[in-house]
């Protein structure tokens, strides 16, 4: 049986080159960086190496990038420690009401720690109320936390327009975008959304776990989390992980030269899906942004009628791998926060299946997907029905 | 430092000709329970002396606190049959007790007649001589604070202050091997453990699903199957899909007859499983009267399926003490995650609380059952892995 893996915005196949590489950097490139000798200064090397390959996706400044332990930590950094390094500034807080719970989740810790945070709500296609947003900003405000591409449902924030609403209203409130999605997949336009902060992972990407990326514009403060060493500027004090520092540093290398070289964009694959799931005649409906205008690589479709739980293992059955909400959500038999803000009905919260596309995936492989996924929710529907 | 721990066993005593092959099963089971410790194990007249490491002392109870066959274990002094000896073991064992306690009592025993003194003067001798070693503290009979126990046997003499109780029952594996049907809901760990506690050693079968339920229900049997394994036995857990089977009844049978078809079922295939491994009995985690699908009417049905001895440990119990137990021996987190299992999908909403066996014999015979439990038992899969942490 071929195994269609659709679940990439959850994690993705590591590329061979970068499990070699991480082989390699542990069996040869041992060295603590901060060592004085050779083996310390090859180390080091490779952290410089990995830093001047992400630059050019932010502003092309190395220094401006901390290295983490992934996209969990870099939002960390980032909203917990502007608010308390900001806190004397004021003590008004803005995020919306789809992020990712390793951003809401540091919201609602800094609540209790007496911060007041607004949750600005969207609308049915994901998109943030601007409006709502200007009338939200006011003197007091800090710090405002967009996600750039919705994990659950691909919609993408005007950070364009976001940016400017905030730093026309309030000058010194810094905006904070999670990237974790959209990094190597829309351009990180940071200069154009006025962004100050803004967090990346590695694994989704085809690299490594364990390893992230902060970018921090030069002259914006944070309180660092850990305490340590002066690692990463005394941002992220404790011994760089060498290999998946190298393996992120690769991955993004690779990553651009095969976008340049794929036959079919993210975007077409995602629309062939659609469209031979259309054609098949099956029941369904689109969640959240319309598929132009969603990012490339996510669709969430409702099966009405069907538990997206029982469809994923019929697909998984047939060599199909997908996620039911956010790959977070599928242990909690709540529905998802995300596609409760879009005001779904139960019948569609509770049948919500997210398929994410990576380069790796082929025309053929996502023909092949939409008709066994509608062979499924066929044979399903027949049984359910008696 | 050695720690030396006494270990009671008391109902396999009484077993008279069986003696030797209890004991023999119990310390065998011992000995596992404790491996890897750098532990002996000494058998005395009628107990076993368990000696490790001082350090270790806290993870040998533990274990041993899960042997069944076990009535009570106490971490106890040894001494050479020397009074004074004995003294100063006593008087070490009150100052090493938590402070506060102002009364107790001394209860010797005499196993060695040649020993000197009897063990009412051993008692008055002791009591004397902590009275006055320890001027706040009073001898009280009746309810002390504590007990200092003397026990002269041929070679040396035991002192110890503690008792804590083992879990009693008799030595797994001695009653036999069964199968235990194991769902992943409370009920049937529970069932397990009882049914090991009387000395079985059981395998388990699980019936999943898939694409219905997902894989994850099935790592809770597996967890469960662990867990159930630290109470003396590697558990092997066999697992089937009854996916087949349940697609078919959707299909072809009475909607209020599916449920107990699918136990029928599942009771065969049950059985061809205990053929198969040799297993002399099916254990089951019904209670009378729960769910539709236990009534008396219910089980009985059910029963005739088969030829198999099938035990019903927990007959007998309250839905509150099944989980009371379930709780003491730490299955019930594990059971209460959140995963469905195979029978909370697909229940038809007016179950038959009384089925007649007519109805469901004819209903059976419009099914090509062999072909059916054939088809369901070749995607029989066992998992033996080190379940044992």
């Amino acid at each position: 049986m071929n195994e269609i893996y659709l679940d990439n915005s959850a994690t993705t196949r590591p590329f061979p080159e970068i499990i070699d590489l991480m082989g390699r950097v542990q069996e040869e490139t041992y060295g603590n960086p901060s060592s004085l000798h050779e083996k310390g200064v090859t180390a080091e090397q490779l952290l410089g190496k990995a830093r001047r390959s992400l630059a050019p996706f932010f502003r092309d400044r190395e220094k401006e990038i901390i290295f983490t332990s992934g996209g969990t930590e870099a939002n960390n950094l980032a909203v917990i420690g502007t608010a308390l390094r900001n806190c004397r500034r004021g003590k008004h807080l803005i995020t919306s009401a789809v992020e990712h719970p390793s951003v809401l989740n540091c919201f609602r810790f800094l609540e209790g720690q007496g911060f007041r945070v607004s949750y600005i709500p969207v609308d049915k296609n994901g998109t943030l109320d601007l409006d709502k947003l200007e009338r939200t900003v006011d003197e007091d405000t800090i710090l405002v936390s967009i996600m750039h591409v919705n994990n659950e449902m691909g919609a993408v924030q005007p950070l364009q327009e976001i940016g400017p609403v905030i730093k026309k209203r309030t000058p010194d409130a810094l905006l904070h975008v999670d990237a974790v999605q959209s990094l190597a997949k829309l351009p990180l336009a940071v200069d154009l959304w006025q962004a100050d902060l803004v967090s990346c992972s590695a694994h989704k990407i085809h690299g490594p776990r364990g390893i992230g990326c902060l970018w921090i514009r030069e002259g914006t403060l944070l309180q660092p989390l850990l305490y340590g060493g002066d690692q990463e500027r005394g941002l992220r004090p404790g011994t760089e992980n060498t290999p998946a520092i190298a393996g992120f540093g690769l991955i993004i290398r690779l990553m651009e030269e095969k976008l340049s070289k794929v036959e079919k964009s993210l975007m077409d694959l995602k629309l062939a899906f659609l469209e031979h799931l259309q054609d098949s005649g099956i029941h369904f409906f689109v969640n959240g942004p319309s598929p132009e205008k969603g990012a490339p690589h996510i669709l969430n479709l409702s099966f009405p009628g069907l538990k997206a739980e029982v469809l994923l293992h019929s697909l998984e059955e047939r060599g199909i791998y997908v996620s039911s909400g956010s790959a977070c959500h599928s242990r909690r038999l709540e529905p998802s926060h995300v596609l409760t803000a879009l005001g779904l009905e139960r019948e569609k919260l509770d049948s919500a299946l997210r398929f994410s596309f990576s380069v790796e995936n082929t025309l053929a492989e996502v023909k092949e997907a939409a008709a066994v996924t509608a062979a499924a929710v066929r044979e399903l529907a027949a049984f359910l029905k008696k | 430092m050695n720690t030396k721990i006494l270990v009671r066993y008391g109902e396999i005593a009484l077993k008279g000709k069986n003696r030797g092959q209890f004991e023999q099963q119990l310390l065998r089971n011992m000995k596992s329970a404790v491996s890897g410790s750098s532990t002996g194990i000494t058998r005395l007249h009628g107990r076993f002396l368990v000696e490790g490491p001082a350090e270790k002392e806290t993870f040998l109870i533990r274990q041993l606190q899960r042997v069944f066959g076990i009535v009570s274990l106490s971490p106890v002094t040894e001494t050479a049959l020397e009074l004074e000896e004995i003294k100063t073991a006593a008087v070490r064992i009150t100052k090493a007790l938590p402070p506060g306690l102002k009364t107790f009592k001394v209860e010797a025993r005499r196993s060695n007649k040649k020993f000197p003194l009897t063990s009412p003067e051993l008692n008055s001798q002791l009591g004397a001589h902590l009275l006055h070693t320890f001027p706040g503290l009073e001898v009280r009979l009746q309810h002390p604070s504590f007990t200092l126990s003397v026990e002269i046997g041929y070679h040396s003499a035991f002192l110890y202050s503690e008792n804590i109780a083992g879990p009693g029952g008799l030595p797994v594996r001695i009653s036999g091997r069964a199968l235990l049907l194991l769902s992943g809901g409370i009920d049937s760990p529970v069932a397990g453990w009882l049914s090991m506690k009387r000395g079985l050693a059981i395998e388990a079968l699980h019936f999943h699903s898939f694409p219905f339920t997902s894989r994850k229900a099935e790592e809770k049997a597996v967890d469960l199957c662990r867990h159930l394994s630290l109470w003396g036995n590697r558990i092997p857990l066999h697992l089937m899909s009854i996916t087949p089977v349940q697609k078919l009844l959707q299909s072809a049978v009475p909607s209020e007859l599916r449920i107990i078809i699918l136990r029928r079922i599942m009771i065969r295939l049950a059985e061809k499983l205990c053929n198969e491994r040799k297993m002399k009995a099916i254990i089951t985690g019904d209670n009378l009267g729960q769910v539709a699908s236990q009534t008396l009417e219910s089980l009985a049905v059910t029963e005739q399926a088969s030829q198999m001895l099938i035990l019903r440990p927990l007959i007998g119990m309250d839905k509150r003490e099944i989980i009371r137990r379930a709780e003491a021996i730490d299955s019930y987190d594990i059971s209460i995650r959140p995963h469905e299992d195979c029978c909370t999908l697909l229940v038809p909403k007016n179950p038959a609380t009384k089925p007649k066996l007519e109805a469901v014999a004819e209903a059976e015979g419009c099914l090509d059952l062999s072909e059916l439990l054939d088809e369901a038992y070749n995607t029989l899969e066992t998992r033996t892995g080190n379940f044992i942490s």
